[in-house]
């Protein structure tokens, strides 16, 4: 195994992928992608479902198809790759270890890498259920490997907590597979899954949806028995006298994913504390020099389309700091209301046309999203509808970025 | 005839049966679960305490204060990691203040070494993470941790190395005298013993009572626990308790041996003996304890929250006694059960050697058991020799804990064997991380009904009705 590369990337999802042939095309030629599972992909190769590709291949593709298109890309231009490789370690010096069958533990330095190790689900020891801890609990993207890798159903009677896109989607897949979904619960008053996903994997099918519900209690011994289920009160507080017990064999969580900053914070990369995922500039450079993030690792997409995006971005930035050119310029922060959970960048260093991503905290009708110099309004676009699930972007332009050297942009939603 | 048949596969029953085998005697262990360490030993505080909190005189505080003193031994020569990090009680008033002097004067009656009530400032250079208005402590520096079913299924590894028999989901519904010993059903099976020794936990007066035992009786006190992502493990470095109440030491903050933080327990008398349920109250009363012990706990960071059933007998002491001939109780092994039961192993010994029982030391019998987490805690070049060997030790399984796939072979074919994911999450720490098995368990499904050579669907969670899958797609169905 050689011991330093040019560029190493840990993770061979969509993110990391996509940075890479984004690498390469910007003329990096030692690359290498580390990658914990048997194959490239990440967990595209258990989402069978389609809605992958609408926006960057311009046609509905499957998660296995999409993967396989950016595999492709990966496997044409011969870039080295290396599967069942774990990251164990990673440092500030871009050091990193790793370990496999072939090599077992090794260390490489790289002068820079790309982080794209995806995220993990909220488990139920976060979410402080009470009650038993029998079998039939799942995170709704551990009963989609089970029904789609493996070929087993993990239940016949299913409530899902939570309206997380794999949430919606585990419901439908569910239904097809024979089972009975009684009820998706979801603590806040809007969803957070995307509008399609409700429509098709929900309506579609005449699962209910309770909005501003919660599970307050699991039962059963060994295997899950049924659950309480009741409304909240705007302090998302259970209102007691409406708990209702529901029959199943299975509960299902789909509660938000988290980043998987662990190697992040070990290399001791500042991380935003809304996003969970580290801090960086329109490049995706994090704090620490050379080393990049992007994808799901960075804060959670809606679309995969996006994380592709958002990985050539972070290619092309790593290829820009390996020939020297991407010297800091200017200094703006980006800052945020509150309605406007975060922004990715959290700052620029460059004067350009930068593309912000940002989600919002609630749903908002009837709203313009404004970005504010001080008290001048740089832009404010009108929006019909805003909502959680989904990203929304804004591209700063360069004469903005200017003027505010060394000032903050603020990102705003304002409602009638 | 077996020589000794032990009822219970705890911490208390484990190490008795490691201590037994060393001697030329036939020894069998029975548990009614389908593993061992499945009760209180499952879910406790995990502390080995000093001994000041037991009244002078009693069993407890006898067999405390000498089992926290084999505690580092055992847990060494038994491979499971022991930390003596210290533990404090913290006072917030002149009250509590003048409750932790009479158990300073208690420990010193019991002969616990290095005890000292400390001022706030004192304390703050022993323990910077306590809450605000925290006014004084009892430091023992002799407190410690050590991970109790770890402690339990080395034991019983150990005591099978040395012959003992263990027989699992085996629950004694009927124990008869008979002609030089005793004969003990389940269902369909049946064991005869000279000896039999009753460490059955909660159950511990029912097993009593099929003897004509009803002496005592023991109930059930649940405590709920939350645990801590590792991220906080740094929050305290002592154990901190508060200031006792009679329903026990209260809830405790402590960073486990594995690096988590441990929030717990609460104290509930409950009828059902098997209800280990956690409830909201107990959750928030735990976490509002914990705040005002130790500051900086991050809120959000619970990976799990569980609940555990101490066995508290009626007595208030630990019941350890021979009510019949060749019929011991090891019963009531409630706080400091954990804690002595090293010394409970040895104590009961020398009652049988007492009562007659020869022990000739048996050759080749050994306390020493290979650690299971070797591999964790090797350099490079030692990881990179293993590998060579076996390959199977590169393939991380559990990226939370970074368990390999050879870890998790070697704990499935080790005694006591693994059955289903819980046992293999305790002996591997597979599926105990930060994500609690979200992206592993089907993958240790697959290992597990590999070795066992049983269909996938066939594996459990924890045993009995415990199933995890209930059938193919219709996909693979139509294959």
């Amino acid at each position: 195994m050689k011991s330093t590369v040019d560029l190493l990337i840990i993770g061979g999802g969509p993110a990391g992928m996509s940075a890479a042939v984004a690498a390469y095309d910007a003329g990096v030629r030692d690359i290498l992608i580390l990658e914990r599972d048997a194959h490239l992909g990440g967990i595209l190769q258990q989402c069978i479902h389609g809605g992958f590709g609408l926006h960057r291949f311009g046609e509905e593709l499957t998660g296995p198809e999409y993967a396989g298109r950016y595999a492709a890309m990966v496997k044409e231009r011969e870039i080295p790759y290396l599967c069942n490789t774990m990251v164990m370690h990673l440092d500030e010096n871009r050091r990193v270890t790793a370990m496999n069958e072939e090599y077992g533990l090794f260390t490489i330095d790289a002068r820079a890498v790309i982080l794209a190790m995806g995220c993990r689900e909220r488990p139920k020891g976060a979410l402080g259920i009470a009650g038993t801890r029998p079998a039939g609990i799942f995170t709704a993207g551990t009963a989609q490997k089970y029904v789609n890798m493996k070929g087993y159903m993990p239940g016949r009677e299913v409530v899902i907590l939570g309206s997380g896109d794999i949430g919606l989607i585990m419901a439908r897949r569910m239904t097809l597979e024979g089972a009975t979904v009684k009820a998706v619960c979801e603590l806040l008053p809007y969803s957070g899954g995307l509008a399609r996903n409700i429509e098709q994997c929900l309506n579609d099918f005449d699962i209910p949806l309770y909005l501003s519900h919660t599970v307050t209690e699991i039962h059963g011994k060994e295997r899950v028995t049924g659950v309480t289920v009741a409304a909240v009160d705007e302090n998302r507080r259970p209102k007691s006298e409406t708990a209702r017990f529901i029959p199943c064999d299975t509960l299902l969580l789909s509660c938000g994913l988290i980043p998987e900053n662990e190697l992040t914070k070990e290399a001791g990369v500042p991380l935003d504390r809304v996003t969970g995922g580290a801090i960086v500039d329109q490049n995706r450079e994090t704090a620490v020099a050379g080393i990049f993030s992007c994808g799901n690792v960075l804060h959670v997409h809606d679309l995969v389309d996006y994380v592709s995006e958002e990985a050539a971005l972070a290619g092309n930035s790593a290829a820009r700091y390996l020939r020297g050119e991407s010297e800091k310029k200017i200094a703006v922060g980006l800052k945020t209301d509150g309605r406007v959970r975060y922004t990715v960048p959290t700052h620029v260093t460059e004067a350009k046309d930068v593309t912000v991503y940002f989600r919002v905290s609630d749903v908002f009708r009837d709203a313009r999203v404004e970005v504010r110099l001080g008290d001048e309004v740089l832009l404010s676009r009108k929006k019909l509808k805003l909502a959680p699930g989904e990203m929304e972007t804004v591209t700063l332009k360069k004469e903005w970025l200017d003027k505010a050297d060394g000032k903050e942009l603020s990102f705003a939603i304002v409602t009638a | 005839m077996t020589d000794v048949l032990i009822i219970g596969a705890g911490v208390v029953g484990g190490l008795l049966a490691r201590e037994l085998s060393l001697y030329e005697l036939s020894v069998a262990l029975v548990e009614k679960e389908d593993d061992v360490a499945m009760g209180a030993t499952r879910a406790n505080s995990a502390i080995v305490h000093a001994g000041f909190d037991a009244k002078e005189g009693s069993l407890k505080a006898l067999l405390n204060v000498k089992g926290s003193e084999m505690m580092e031994q055992t847990a060494k020569e038994l491979g499971v990691p022991y930390k003596r990090n210290g533990s404090i009680v913290v006072g917030f008033s002149e009250e509590d203040r003048a409750h932790l002097e009479e158990l300073l004067a208690r420990g010193v009656k019991n002969g616990v070494k290095g005890l000292a009530i400390l001022d706030r400032e004192e304390l703050l250079k022993v323990e910077p993470g306590i809450g605000d208005t925290v006014t004084c402590a009892l430091y023992a520096p002799t407190g410690a941790i050590v991970c109790p079913y770890d402690l339990a299924i080395s034991a019983i590894g150990c005591a099978m190395d040395n012959g003992a028999e263990l027989y699992v989901d085996f629950p004694v519904e009927r124990i008869e005298a008979i002609d030089g010993g005793y004969r003990v059903y389940s269902g369909e099976r049946v064991l005869e013993a000279r000896t039999v020794i009753n460490c059955a936990g909660v159950y511990a007066d029912k097993i009593a009572a099929m003897v004509g035992d009803e002496s005592f009786t023991v109930f059930a006190r649940r405590g709920e626990y939350m645990l801590l992502d590792k991220e906080c493990g740094g929050v305290c470095r002592t154990t901190v308790f508060r200031t006792p109440t009679k329903m026990g030491k209260g809830i405790l903050v402590s960073p486990t041996v594995d690096g988590n933080l441990l929030l717990g327990p609460t104290a509930e008398n409950i009828d059902d003996k098997g209800d280990t349920k956690t409830t909201p109250a107990g959750l928030a009363s735990v976490a509002r304890s914990a705040n005002e012990q130790v500051k900086g706990i991050p809120g959000g960071k619970s990976i799990t929250s569980f609940a555990g059933l101490r066995a508290v007998g009626s007595t208030g002491d630990f019941i350890i006694n021979s009510p019949r001939a060749g019929f011991y109780n090891v019963a009531g092994i409630e706080s400091p059960g954990l804690s002595a039961s090293p010394a409970i192993a040895t104590y009961v010994a020398d009652m049988l050697r007492r009562d007659g029982v020869t022990l000739t030391p048996k050759a080749g019998a050994t306390r020493v058991r290979e650690s299971m987490h070797a591999f964790r805690h090797m350099t490079v070049e030692q990881k990179n020799e293993v590998i060579r060997r076996d390959p199977s030790y590169a393939k991380i399984v559990c990226r939370c804990e970074g368990v390999t796939e050879g870890e998790i072979l070697a704990a499935i074919r080790t005694n006591p064997r693994p059955r289903d994911l819980d046992g293999v999450k305790r002996r591997t720490r597979a599926q105990m991380g930060r994500c609690q098995g979200g992206f592993c368990s089907p993958t240790v499904v697959e290992l597990l009904a590999r070795e066992m050579g049983v269909p996938f669907e066939a594996v459990t969670k924890s045993g009995g009705g415990s199933y995890i899958n209930v059938g193919r797609t219709k996909g693979a169905d139509a294959q």
